[in-house]
């Protein structure tokens, strides 16, 4: 199938603008005759719900959460990005443009991203006048920060909390059209299943969590903004109930999943601390600007840590490795996320982790505290200060900037980082990849949209810090609104869709039979046993660095867990009742299947590129080695249930921007 | 670490719940409610039912997580929620008592998980801004004062969990409608339509059956997020000056 990207004509920077102004459109009349289905009210899937509500369309929007805004979206910290240039350092579309373009290793569409980086402009006057509390400057303008090792300050934030705001915002726009009658919300529904009618997107399966019952809905086209899959990990960033089975069902009916396997390794997270561990907290990004990453360089000082006779703060300076410093002298500690959590998995394999099961690094602030606390001094008037004095104000400038995220860690390990060093360690974060689509975001099924972390399209194969949270409102607010209408503008003679349908009676016939032969196992293993255990050959195998060999034993040891999932699953209750066991046992089945495409995926890119990283594929130094020639393409996956998955190509084509290998030495 | 598990129990909101005992072997290094997931773990391996409750993040942002840890909403340690909570703060050999949050406006749906819709209600009811996608002007249009836009975040850091409403006696909503109340109606971009959106809010509150507001204060005292009670101050005062003050009317539904 030759896969088209379907990006318009023009030059670079008058695309969209073009585009946008000579598109189909859908006039008044006709929109309220036609019905869409929005599955997923995150920030991709809340925004664009409450805008195509706000045009006129009938939308009917689903979460499996008891609330939209629960989503996922809430935790994000960080910020968002948006070439707004207000701190006149150089930013501008171009530069974020760029920067996007080269941190994805350059994997991704150029179209698309160039037409991210020129709304993002509008998301943030957007979400000032939704209310959204952005952090401001004593002169009452927004404030920035930077973020992601980018040499402009072009983060907007809302404390540690700015997706919790941008959700909320999201959320109150579409509250707003609940209230009108524009929009119909389905909170605690899951979609199963996706229904194709002569080959378009027209319905959905979906299961009332609080009955069990199943439901079906028909609509003119279908939009996904249900998130990313990195819980395929089972430990991750991820929220509990993040999970595939929205993309992956579409998948199963035809829809091409692309570069599945490039999946984001946040450095800095809180180690593991036991088996019993459900889930991994992130410590954000920005503590790198202060924080010093070490690890022991004698092994007797790493076991003597480990063994508790000694604590960091023993360790003198000259028996200390600042491994990033040392390896990339020119952006240290501050080198992008893949650079950062490969070499902390370095330093752990040769044996020099800091804690019992030497799975974590030191990340440092004590050089950070005497270096504020002698300016703070110094500032204050304070002459010839006593080192005391100098830590207490230099600890007082630390809490000022990461009191929260300092509070979070020491609730949840006890121990205090104004005093001993973190301990951290990298941990699944994000997935780059997702459902393809092309530059109107429709897959390749006609009236079938992906939006936010569950497309592929913006990323490549590494994410830009505060990136995800631009992509997800710029598909949602300013991009799936137009481009809809591309489909739409031909569907309007087409009739309401009868959702008694046989397409639709078929799909939750097999739906139903999918939930009661979980049910009829009656194995002797829980769903959560079975999740565990994925996640150990995902992380083992299609992890932080990858081999031939180690995917093809990956691939196979998934294979045999599925068959043994569908013999020996314990799942109870039953299908009629509010019951999360079964919940857990349809996504964790799905897991098994993508789990077994990314390593197919990982195998067939023959080349180390951003969160992909192939250990036959190396520098002498041990840095990725990019191979442009052969891969600059998207790989799109056809599932074959039961046979291998086919693969289809979309050539990247890059014309304004020149391939450059990235170095941080 | 041994502990006893007193655990509310209660198929569906039309039948009887009671409490059922268990015990459990926990690590201090936990969070709270990885002990109940080990719990339902050895559950699930006698096939039997585990306990249901309701988590997502597990990092206090979402406001899934509910239940009232002996006796106290959230548990015993002040602005942590549930899903932060760790072991260590209990003692080898304690009985802990579980219970889902108790209001009439959250019905049970099972074990400890309630219905809390009638939080997405009161906010539809006027909990936003009146601007459509694309309207906006620049974001830096209206400047807005450091600590007036500081004070609207503190309000707006409601995980909407309910909490306050669980800990009150009079089972009043008073703390989450005034947090957001006051995060909007702080912003000059939000001030325009607020007389209206504090009537059409409180009604809405009333309408769900939730109790009236006493001045007790353990909302605040209870609140994961530190949502501060003299947001309902500043509500009360708003609704009591719409009401008299202006045209604007919202009748009761
Ligand atoms: C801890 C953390 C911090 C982060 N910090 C940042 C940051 O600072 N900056 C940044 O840019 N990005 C950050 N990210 C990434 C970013 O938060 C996410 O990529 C983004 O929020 C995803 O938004 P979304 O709308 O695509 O999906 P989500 O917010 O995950 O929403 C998915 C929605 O789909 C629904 N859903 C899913 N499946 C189904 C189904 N089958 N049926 C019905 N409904 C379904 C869910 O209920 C939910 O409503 C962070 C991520 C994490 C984990
Ligand atoms: S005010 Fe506090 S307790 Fe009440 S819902 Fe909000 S965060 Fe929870
Ligand atoms: S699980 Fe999200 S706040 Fe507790």
């Amino acid at each position: 199938m030759p896969l088209k990207a379907n990006s318009p004509e023009g030059t670079l920077d008058d695309k969209w603008t073009k585009y946008r102004s000579t598109m189909n459109l859908v006039a008044p009349n006709n929109k309220r005759r036609i019905d869409i289905i929005v599955v997923g009210t995150g920030l991709a899937g809340a925004a664009a719900a409450a805008t195509l509500g706000e045009l006129g369309y009938n939308v009917k929007a689903f979460t499996f959460h008891d609330s939209p805004r629960r989503a996922h979206s809430i935790a994000a910290q960080g910020g968002i990005n948006a070439a707004k240039n207000y701190q006149n350092d150089g930013d501008s579309v171009f530069r974020l443009f760029y920067d996007t373009i080269k941190g994805g290793d350059y994997r991704s569409r150029e179209s698309n991203v160039h037409r991210l980086a020129e709304v993002s402009r509008n998301i943030i006057d957007q979400c000032v006048a939704q209310g959204v509390p952005f952090a401001r400057e004593y002169g009452g303008l927004l404030a920035n920060r930077s973020f992601g090792g980018v040499q402009v300050s072009r983060t907007f934030y809302a404390k540690g909390q700015t997706g919790q705001q941008l959700l909320l915002g999201a959320y109150q726009a579409l509250s707003r059209q609940i209230s009108l009658g524009n929009v119909e919300m389905y909170n605690r529904h899951e979609m199963l299943d996706l229904v194709i009618e002569d080959g378009k997107a027209r319905g959905i399966i979906a299961r009332n969590l609080l009955t069990g019952k199943l439901e079906r809905f028909g609509a003119h086209c279908v939009v996904l903004g249900t998130g990313g899959y990195g819980n395929v990990f089972y430990l991750s960033t991820n929220a509990m109930g993040s999970n595939v089975s929205a993309a992956w069902r579409a998948t199963k009916r035809g829809a091409l999943m692309a570069n599945p396997c490039y999946t984001q390794i946040h450095p800095t997270c809180i180690p593991v601390s036991g088996e019993y561990q459900s889930k991994l907290t992130l410590m954000s990004e920005s503590l790198r600007n202060d924080g010093r990453v070490w690890v022991p360089a004698h092994k007797e000082d790493v076991m003597a840590i480990r063994e508790k006779r000694m604590s960091a703060k023993d360790i003198p300076e000259d028996r200390r490795d600042y491994y990033l410093e040392r390896r990339y002298p020119a952006f240290g500690n501050l080198v992008p996320r893949d650079v950062a959590s490969r070499a902390a998995k370095v330093a752990c394999d040769e044996g020099f982790g800091v804690n019992k099961t030497g799975l974590a690094v030191f990340l440092d602030f004590a050089s950070a505290i005497q270096r504020y606390g002698k300016t703070e001094a110094h500032s204050n008037g304070i002459h010839n200060p006593d080192p005391k004095k100098i830590e207490e104000l230099g600890k007082k400038v630390i809490e000022a900037k990461y009191g929260n995220l300092f509070e979070m860690y020491e609730k949840i390990t006890g121990e205090n980082p104004y005093d001993v060093p973190m301990k951290i360690f990298p941990a699944v974060h994000y997935t780059m990849g997702g459902l393809w689509v092309d530059y109107n975001l429709e897959t390749n099924i006609p009236g079938l949209f992906a939006l936010g972390e569950c497309n592929f399209s913006d990323h490549g194969a590494n994410r830009l810090g505060a990136s995800a949270l631009m992509q997800g409102l710029a598909d949602g607010y300013f991009v799936i609104p137009y481009t809809i209408g591309q489909f739409l503008s031909k569907e309007i003679r087409t009739p309401k869709i009868n959702s008694d349908a046989p397409a639709f009676m078929e799909a939750e016939k097999d739906v139903d039979g999918r939930l009661k032969k979980l049910l009829s196992i009656n194995g002797s293993q829980s769903v959560e046993s079975f999740h565990r255990r994925l996640g150990l050959i995902m992380w083992e195998y299609c992890g932080m660095s990858r081999n031939a060999e180690g995917l093809q034993k990956g691939r196979k040891l998934i294979q045999e867990l599925r068959a043994e999932f569908w013999k020996d699953v314990f799942v109870p209750g039953s299908d009629d009742e509010f019951n999360p066991e079964l919940e857990k046992a349809t996504r964790v089945a799905d897991f098994l299947e993508l789990g077994e495409l990314m390593m197919v995926d990982a195998l067939d890119r023959n080349e180390s590129c951003g969160g992909h990283f192939r250990e036959e594929y190396q520098s002498e130094e041990g840095e990725a080695l990019r191979r442009d020639d052969e891969y600059a393409y998207v790989a799109a996956w056809e599932w074959v249930d039961g046979g291998d998955p086919v693969l289809h190509r979309e050539d990247l084509e890059f014309e304004n921007v020149e391939l450059k290998t990235r170095s941080y030495k | 670490m041994k502990l006893t598990l007193k655990i509310w129990k209660q198929k569906n909101n039309s039948t009887a719940g009671k409490f059922e005992t268990y015990s459990v072997e926990a690590d201090e290094h936990m969070s709270f409610l990885e002990m109940l997931d080990v719990l339902n773990e050895s559950l699930l391996e006698q096939k039997k039912e585990p306990v249901v409750f309701e988590h997502d993040c597990r990092e206090g942002i979402c406001g899934s997580c509910s239940m009232v840890i002996n006796g106290q909403p959230h548990g015993p340690n002040k602005g942590t929620t549930a899903c932060q909570l760790h072991m260590r703060y209990f003692k080898d050999g304690q009985t802990i008592t579980i219970e889902p949050w108790r209001a009439k406006a959250f019905p049970i749906v099972k074990d400890l998980v309630v219905d809390r819709s009638a939080f997405d209600r009161i906010i539809q009811a006027g909990g936003y801004i009146s601007v459509n996608t694309g309207q906006a002007q620049d974001g830096n249009a209206i400047p807005i004062e450091k600590g007036l836009a500081s004070e609207a975040m503190d309000a707006a850091t409601c995980i909407g969990c309910g909490a306050c409403v669980a800990a009150c006696p009079n089972a009043s909503a008073m703390l989450f409608t005034s947090a957001k109340v006051s995060h909007l109606g702080l912003m000059p971009q939000g001030e325009v339509e607020h007389t209206k959106r504090v009537q059409s809010m409180v009604t809405q509150m009333d309408t769900e059956g939730f109790g009236n507001c006493s001045n007790v204060g353990v909302c605040e005292a209870e609140c994961p997020k530190g949502i501060s009670i003299e947001n309902i101050a500043r509500m009360n005062r708003q609704y009591i000056g719409s009401v008299f003050g202006s045209q604007t009317k919202v009748e009761k539904a």
